[in-house]
């Protein structure tokens, strides 16, 4: 694994809301075409590591870099370009656009076509943007036939898990060199987490390193090379999926001092 | 019935210049939620622009220009004028409140205009000023049967009609255009789509008020006088109008500013001029309360 090329390095990584630090000092490194779990009860700070991963918001301090460069400081929009992609816990697909047209904005930071190409149809603009639609099926071939028929319908119209399959392949159209799925197996019946599984390995195959929060520990255990553990800010453990499952650190922030000692 | 098609044909040359103001106000509230009271007066600085410079053109002793290319200086000055106007405005006034509570860009909105309006009243003329038109364009009417219009109510509905196509086009048909329509719905979502939403909201306030600018060219082209009071009165109706064909969507717009001049042309025609601006009103209190999300807007619940 060490050999690999760090995609993700972060280090000493803190943001403080007033008098509560949500994140302390927090460090990890991913490596290319890992997949890389972050758990950790309510409230541990983990949406807040990739808010301040994707740029929504700034650290008090600490450093994210990825791939050598460092991210803190730049505005989101310039992350996206850097190849960050991420999906949210609460899912936000653009409802009033079609499932195509979401999926189309995923791809809309690297088809470089200006404002004048676009109003005046210039074929070097069209061309773009037809590359643009054929990555559109690309992505949507992960989810076998669960999207195509639903291309066209807004997505308003989706189910639930549609609607994260969608931002997961907008995610993915948007040609990520490190993808963060905030629990996307959330709200999932056990076919559909199953489904999940299935795809993150798929994407990983795909040669996408994959940062995650998820709280469903099977699934956790089942797909991820590392896992590293959060409560109140601080990473607790770090390391295979079985040696944090039985880290008694661990077993105390999910389930509380008494429940460990007995 | 004659009387009734004049009328018909009066009221889509005014409402055709309600829909270009109108686009204005459902662009930029479509992107920041924001009612861009100093909308109207960006249409009346683009008009003045358009007069001053069909006044300094027509009348220099250097040489005489031919009319069209006045025309086409005309638009050029004034689109571009206004349309800098309106980034201008975003930068200076909105954007620092862009996180505030939803009153305060709005209170400041209404300062800007009554900034425009008394700068424009104290530095430029408290008089309207008149537009050279007869030295522009040809004063031509055209007769069809025993509906008469002049040539310039043709050009002003047949322009304003192209550019409210390319306009939809635009953001339905192209990456940019898509762009907006995500930074409309999910600002900080948008981001993430590599999307510079301050370049894309900078991009709208040009557009939408470079088409205030044009609606400025065609007013003065077609009523020969401009006035710093204008914007006042043209831009609550066209406010109205994309609140009518609902507020934030550009085909409603379009919809609500026709529907708009129809009837308060037929109203002022059938009924009485002195009682066309009840019915305009009457009209968006209808609206109001039969359908608040107006006539092609999307009900509020489905935007979450």
């Amino acid at each position: 694994m060490s050999d690999r090329r760090l995609v993700l390095e972060i280090r000493g990584l803190t943001r403080r809301f007033g008098g509560l630090t949500a994140v302390d000092r927090f460090d990890v490194d991913v490596r290319e075409g890992e997949i890389v779990s972050l758990v950790g009860p309510n409230g541990a700070g983990k949406t807040t590591v990739f808010n301040l991963i994707s740029g929504v918001l700034k650290p008090t301090s600490g450093s994210v870099r990825m791939l050598r460069t460092e991210l803190v400081g730049q505005p989101a929009h310039r992350i996206t370009r850097l190849g960050v992609a991420r999906t949210f816990q609460n899912i936000r697909v653009f409802a009033q656009l079609t499932v195509r047209e979401n999926i189309l904005l995923g791809t809309h930071h690297w088809t470089h076509s200006g404002m004048l190409g676009s109003a005046t149809f210039w074929p070097a603009t069209v061309r773009a943007e037809r590359a643009a639609q054929a990555e559109v099926d690309t992505a949507i071939e992960l989810f076998r036939e669960r999207l195509k028929p639903r291309l066209d319908d807004p997505a308003f119209a989706l189910s639930y898990a549609n609607r994260r399959r969608t931002e997961i392949a907008r995610a993915l159209a948007a040609r990520p060199k490190l993808l963060l799925l905030d629990e996307p197996a959330a709200g999932m019946n056990p076919y559909e987490r199953i489904e999940i599984a299935g795809l993150i390995r798929a994407m990983r195959d795909r040669g996408l390193t994959i940062f995650l929060i998820e709280h469903h520990m099977p699934l956790v255990m089942e797909i991820s090379d590392r896992v590293v553990v959060m409560d109140h800010g601080v990473k607790i453990a770090e390391g295979l999926p079985k040696e944090v499952h039985s880290n008694p650190r661990v077993v105390e922030a999910y389930l509380g001092r008494r429940a460990a000692s007995a | 019935m004659g009387y009734f098609l004049q009328q018909l044909v009066n009221g889509l040359e005014l409402g055709s210049l309600y829909a270009l103001v109108a686009l204005g106000y459902t662009l930029i509230y479509g992107i920041l939620e924001l009612l861009n009271f100093a909308h109207g007066d960006v249409f009346m600085v683009g008009a003045f622009l358009a007069a001053g410079a069909a006044a300094a053109l027509v009348h220099n002793e250097v040489a005489a220009i031919p009319g069209g290319f006045v025309v086409v200086l005309m638009l050029l000055v004034a689109m571009g004028g206004a349309g800098v106007l309106g980034v201008a405005i975003e930068r200076v006034a909105y954007r620092p409140l862009r996180n505030a509570n939803r009153l305060a860009p709005l209170i400041t909105a209404i300062g800007v205009s009554l900034l425009l309006e008394n700068a424009v009243f104290v530095w430029v003329s408290p008089a309207p000023v008149l537009v050279p038109t007869n030295a522009l364009v040809s004063q031509g009417i055209i007769q069809a049967g025993s509906v008469a219009t002049p040539l310039t109510g043709l050009v002003l509905f047949a322009g304003s009609l192209a550019l409210m196509i390319a306009l939809d086009l635009f953001v339905f048909r192209t990456r940019f255009g898509s762009a907006m329509r995500a930074t409309a719905q999910d600002r900080e979502a948008a981001t993430f789509m590599g999307i510079d939403v301050d370049r894309v909201i900078m991009v709208t306030f040009f557009l939408a008020s470079a088409l205030a600018g044009l609606g400025g060219v065609l007013f003065g082209l077609r009523y020969a006088s401009v006035d710093f009071f204008m914007g006042y009165g043209l831009g609550i109706k066209a406010f109205t109008a994309a609140v009518i064909g609902g507020i934030g969507n550009i085909r409603g717009a379009m919809v609500g500013g026709l529907l708009l001049g129809v009837l308060e042309s037929l109203s002022g025609g059938f009924i009485s001029t002195q009682f066309q601006d009840t019915f305009v009103f009457l009209a968006l209190i209808a609206v109001l309360l039969l359908r608040p999300q107006g006539l092609l807007g999307q009900p509020v619940t489905d935007r979450a």
